[in-house]
């Protein structure tokens, strides 16, 4: 007995879920767990890439200039409502099947928590630093490289942080529309009703958050490192 | 448009399920937390172990979570008991933080008047601790609220129904009015249920009214 056909005994279940993730047939080959391990974090990586190329940038303009803040807030408070599964499936439908698609959705979720990452992160350094740097002459591109950037490092880590937890998350539920990854054995067990094939996958998802959340943490200690005022807030991150 | 006509009892019937289950799992999570982040606001030393471990709940993907609950819990995976238990979780995670925070904001001199005026600690919870803590927890619940409801959306993959359905069913049946119409009702459902926090914030906090005049 399992949960697809009615209920069943947690160690029963506990079992046929590390029998599968143990079942050498599932480390080897296109639907194997290595491949789809190396799918998941593939697309991770490369929307994170792509959409910090586009937020990020911005986010410190916001960030230095104070220009168009409210709407940055605004937009990225709006983003929340949206649900991530409506989105997927309206981009899929809209652009056709393939592999572009699911990235451009996970591309738009990813840019709000970057933005917001960005721009906190510059305006949480003193006014005052700020305007100390332009007293000794420095630019203005000077002060955002070489003040603000550095001293609000861990904020715009932690935006990363939570874009990375967002992007894992969404790119599991992406199966449902064609994506590959971890996600299909949740989708695929689903269809089949193999349930030890759905809660396997579902284990080795919240691994790969763990492990990722861990190592971002980890950067943002070392970044918060270079200024204790922070440390406290590292954590807080948006 | 018209498919909308032709289906309304069917949508208004995912749009009722859809509020029950986001307000029931967002106000558990609100009560799950409130004596945890008392307690962790009273106890520095627990603060920040339940700041981070309620953060490390708040990472694993909820798909995930949909999935791996039943086998827990020993309930059907079709049953809505884990998708409640799921949401409260994220809920209870988030708002942890809120109601530490909420608590640290309420002012030691107001707490130590009120013991001086000899209110018992029980009263002072409930009657000046509470209350004053009442605009941030505001705060938390309305941002905990808007993510329930479209946190729950991803809950039809697994085959619980609400209005994520018109999403899985949109999208298998192409037909992309549906998947814009379950959006609509998704953001509607959350804006309807953040005016109903506003309001009810004012009735029962009328002093943050007066305050906000003020200023």
């Amino acid at each position: 007995m399992d949960p697809i056909s009615g209920g069943g005994a947690l160690m029963s279940v506990v079992n046929d879920t590390v029998e599968w993730l143990t079942d050498s047939v599932h480390w080897s080959g296109d639907d194997g767990i290595p491949h789809r391990l190396l799918e998941h974090v593939g697309y991770t990586a490369e929307t994170i890439v792509i959409a910090a190329v586009i937020a990020i940038p911005l986010g410190f303009w916001i960030g230095h200039t104070g220009r168009f803040r409210s709407v940055a807030v605004g937009l990225t408070g709006a983003m929340r409502a949206l649900p991530t599964l409506g989105l997927l499936t309206l981009i899929a439908l809209y652009l056709g099947i393939g592999l572009t698609p699911p990235l451009i959705a996970l591309v738009v979720l990813a840019i709000p928590p970057l933005l917001a990452g960005a721009y906190a992160g510059v305006e949480s350094v003193d006014p005052q630093t700020v305007d100390a740097a332009r007293a000794m002459g420095f630019t203005e591109w000077q002060i955002l490289t070489r003040v603000e950037i550095p001293l609000g490092l861990a904020i715009i880590i932690g935006g990363v942080r939570s874009a990375v937890l967002q992007v894992v998350a969404t790119a599991t539920v992406a199966a449902y529309v064609g994506l590959g990854g971890l996600g299909r054995y949740l989708i695929d067990g689903q269809a089949v009703s193999d349930y030890p094939q759905m809660a396997g996958g579902s284990v080795l998802v919240v691994a790969l958050a763990l492990v990722l959340d861990g190592f971002f943490a980890a950067l943002q200690g070392l970044a918060s490192g270079r200024r204790p005022s922070l440390r406290s807030r590292a954590r807080s991150s948006p | 448009m018209t498919w909308l006509f032709d289906n309304i009892d069917y949508v208004r019937e995912l749009f009722v399920r859809h509020a029950w289950i986001s307000v029931v799992s967002t106000l558990i999570g609100f009560a799950v937390s409130l004596p945890i982040g008392w307690y962790a606001h009273r106890h520095a030393r627990l603060r920040g172990v339940t700041v981070a471990l309620v953060g490390v709940l708040y990472t694993i993907p909820s798909l995930a979570v949909f999935v791996i609950l039943p086998g827990i819990l020993g309930t059907k995976i079709l049953s809505v008991v884990n998708v409640i238990v799921a949401l409260s979780t994220y809920a209870a995670a988030v708002m942890v933080r809120t109601t530490t925070d909420a608590f640290g904001s309420v002012s030691p001199q107001v707490v130590d008047a009120a013991t001086a005026s000899g209110f018992s600690s029980g009263q002072r919870v409930f009657r000046v601790e509470l209350p004053l803590a009442g605009p941030v927890l505001l705060a938390g619940l309305r941002v905990v609220s808007v993510s329930t409801v479209s946190m729950l959306s991803v809950a039809s993959l697994i085959g619980v129904s609400n209005l994520g359905s018109l999403f899985t069913d949109g999208f298998r049946r192409d037909f992309l009015t549906e998947i814009v119409i379950g959006i609509a009702g998704i953001v509607l459902l959350a804006i309807l249920l953040d005016l109903l926090l506003v309001l009810a914030g004012r009735a029962l906090m009328p002093w943050t009214r007066s305050l906000a005049g003020a200023r």
